[in-house]
């Protein structure tokens, strides 16, 4: 069905801290096939110049996704998640994350928009350390097949 | 930050060679324990078909990590990436057999712009089928 327009602009968050850790940054290596070292070797990573190893530009999904879940969940906003696949995905870094940091979030529904007979919303994530440092920007499109029709 | 790519060193239209990454069910399952993304249509085959699709298919997340790993083993260091956004453009469809499907990325330097960063242009395909679009990377080069 056609999502609540009247969802734009509205704020979820910020989120609780989410601590990223040596080992689920290997996992995640692992999950996408990727052996570079600076995901899982501290020294190599510290040769790379990084304080620790850091994790794969795709990784910040592993905590989007529950923020951003929030704001999908939302009772009233209308997703139908049996009908729902991803759409767009764009990271903005202002420096790799890495493992100890402490992230938080805050999510903002920033389009809902009609395209043939699927229904598409955007939600703008901004991921900060707790102690407030700018981190990356995700920006997720979600397409609800025939949300529209 | 030292990205193993100097910046003098690229043009305009230098391609990237293109490498292969195969995607298979057991690809999808550990990338949905890894992610937290447990949509069924990653991975039940009869959910899946029950909501119209043709088969299982790829997190799209997993495909747009195979066109990252594809610019990070360019640059060296994956620290280098500083923006990275892409279009699903199609679906990355997975058989439920030992070699699933095969995603090929290949990569265009489109644009140099200032402070030595560059933007690559990406190309991710399964089979004949465009699975990206509007994918680009900027990448810092030394």
């Amino acid at each position: 069905m056609a999502l609540n327009r009247d969802f734009v602009g509205k704020s979820y968050g910020p989120t609780a801290p989410y601590e990223v850790s040596r080992v689920k940054i290997r996992e995640f290596a692992a999950a996408i096939g990727d052996n570079n070292p600076v995901y899982r070797d501290k020294e190599a990573a510290r040769a790379a110049g990084h304080p620790d190893v850091i994790a794969p530009p795709t990784f910040p999904i592993v905590f989007s996704l529950q923020s951003g879940g929030e704001a999908l969940v939302d009772p009233g906003l209308g997703v139908n998640f049996a009908m729902v696949v991803h759409g767009e995905q764009r990271f903005e870094y202002v420096r790799p994350i890495r493992a100890g940091d402490e992230l938080v979030m805050t999510s903002t529904i920033t389009d809902i928009r009609t395209a043939g007979q699927n229904e598409l919303l955007t939600i703008r994530s901004d991921v900060t350390t707790v102690e407030g440092e700018p981190v990356c920007v995700t920006y997720n499109t979600i397409v609800e097949r025939g949300g529209a029709a | 930050m030292t990205a193993a790519v100097r910046y003098d060193e690229v043009e305009v239209g230098q391609e990237l060679p293109a490498a292969d990454y195969n995607v298979r069910r057991l690809d999808l399952v550990m990338y949905a324990g890894a992610s937290g993304d447990f949509n069924q249509i990653h991975w039940n085959e009869r959910f899946a078909r029950m909501v119209g699709l043709p088969d299982v298919i790829a997190h799209g997340m997993y495909t747009m990590a195979q066109a990252g790993r594809f610019v990070t083993d360019w640059v060296g260091d994956p620290g280098a990436v500083v923006d990275f956004g892409v279009r699903f453009s199609s679906m990355v469809v997975v058989p439920d057999d030992d070699t699933g499907a095969v995603i090929t990325v290949s990569g265009v330097v489109e644009e140099k712009l200032e402070d030595k960063r560059v933007v690559i242009a990406l190309t991710a395909k399964s089979g004949d089928v465009r699975v990206l679009s509007k994918a680009r990377a900027v990448v810092q080069l030394t």
